[in-house]
């Protein structure tokens, strides 16, 4: 403790920092989770391990207590809002460092439609977790879509919706890309509130990801056959 | 009881248990059902309502109205259901067919007050419209800015509403202090406002089909 009663970080050993961390996560303590970022890259920690042991693992508590009904939205959004200002500091150091890469991942919410939490939330998950995620934000159409993926040559196409009207236009963009004969040759990753995995099946995706969470465990899935698959061949 | 000042609706008061057609809505409209029923003395409506505050919370809504329904069937000549699809993402849909049961046309509230095809002709225009109707701007502190958790942490305002350009009020009632509340609503998410009046919209005659 400091003279005014406060926790000083700095004299928790590492193990109970990086717990600090994920209570500070857990309560959206956003200059707390800096600080302790700051001071672990200072003790010389690599900033992957920074990411993966302390900011992911304490989103992915988060995460759980939210499917679990323990967290609500804003409190999750709060620990977003965290994690995101950690991820800032490391952002650069990662590039630098050379962290390890999973994959790469272009991800939108549809067209039509304008909400982006969760697909926020999922994209920064997925860059925690070392996939390279290029964002299309909000309201596109199937030619923003292809253009990324022209453009970026992803692994995996995210699509997002949170209303009932506006995802079925999944479906457009991943029977666009049937017709230009390039749908196998992506991973399509769908969610969104409204959706269930019977709705994925039904517009071609090849899974229906229910948080982020769950979208970064498929994903990592999904890649790992798709090294296996090139190895074989 | 004197007649002076008589609204239609004092002559006819809606009496909860007695009509053989149980409609079963969301809390949201029950205002307005009760104020339909009232005016056109209709005598063949129940009328059960479910929470509105489920509005943020859709995965609530299937599991309660299967329950309903299993409740009431039998003991009604019909159920007639007033939900949008409400985010339930179909699965209200299957329920119902599963149920042999009927509900209003529309995705949401919204679409059936505004009246779907008008609905969907803004559609392009409203992507970046959040919608208020007499009861969401009646209740917007408690539901919208308390619900999502605006009172305790405003920080995440943009977060909520960063992608939005105007509050747009679908009013079912000429009523100022209510068109005020929504003004207020858009002034403080910090957004455009414009009003709409739909009145009961496909309300009524959806309701009349069942009126017998």
């Amino acid at each position: 403790m400091s003279d005014d009663g406060e926790l000083d970080l700095n004299s928790l050993n590492d193990e109970e920092l990086v717990q600090q961390v994920h209570d500070d996560l857990y309560d959206g303590l956003k200059e707390e989770v800096e600080a302790a970022v700051h001071i672990l890259l200072g003790r010389g920690w690599a900033p992957y391990k920074v990411l993966t042991e302390a900011l992911v693992e304490g989103m992915r508590i988060v995460g759980v207590d939210f499917r679990d009904g323990i967290l609500f939205v804003p409190e999750v959004l709060l620990a977003a809002n965290s994690m995101k200002a950690g991820m800032f500091i490391l952002r650069p150091l990662l590039i630098a460092t050379g962290a390890p890469r999973q994959g790469k991942m272009v991800i939108g919410t549809v067209k039509g439609d304008i909400h982006d939490i969760g697909k926020n939330l999922v994209g920064m998950m997925m860059e925690g977790a070392g996939f390279e995620v290029i964002d299309l934000g909000i309201n596109n159409p199937v030619e923003k879509y292809l253009g990324a993926i022209e453009e970026h040559k992803p692994d995996i196409l995210g699509m997002s919706a949170l209303l009932t009207t506006t995802m079925p236009y999944m479906k457009v963009v991943i029977d666009t890309m049937k017709e230009k004969g390039m749908r196998d040759d992506y991973i399509v990753l769908v969610g969104g509130a409204p959706l269930n995995e019977e709705f994925a099946k039904a517009v071609g995706a090849d899974a229906y990801c229910r948080d982020a969470a769950v979208a970064v465990e498929t994903a990592k899935s999904f890649m790992a056959r798709k090294h296996n698959q090139m190895a074989s061949n | 009881m004197t007649l002076v000042n008589l609204t239609p609706s004092d002559e006819f008061e809606f009496k909860p248990g007695q009509g053989d057609v149980l409609l079963l809505a969301c809390g949201a409209l029950a205002r307005e059902i009760v104020d339909l029923i009232e005016r056109n003395r209709w005598t063949a409506f129940d009328l059960q309502c479910l929470p509105a505050k489920w509005h943020n919370t859709p995965d609530k809504i299937v599991p309660a109205i299967r329950e309903k329904i299993r409740e009431a069937k039998g003991r009604y000549k019909s159920i007639f259901v007033l939900y949008g699809d409400c985010g339930t993402g179909g699965e209200l849909d299957r329920l119902l067919a599963e149920e042999g049961i009927e509900r209003i046309d529309g995705p949401h509230c919204y679409a059936f007050f505004s009246g779907n095809a008008e609905f969907e002709r803004h559609a392009d225009d409203d992507v970046t419209s959040f919608f208020l109707t007499d009861y969401l701007a009646k209740h917007f502190d408690k539901l919208i800015w308390a619900g999502l958790g605006l009172d305790r942490h405003p920080e995440l305002l943009p977060l909520y509403f960063g992608n939005y350009t105007k509050i747009v009020f679908l009013a079912q009632t000429r009523d100022e202090d209510l068109a005020k509340k929504a003004m207020a609503a858009a002034a403080r998410l910090g957004l455009a406002y414009e009003y709409r009046f739909t009145g009961y919209g496909e309300v009524l005659a959806r309701l009349q089909n069942h009126a017998g």
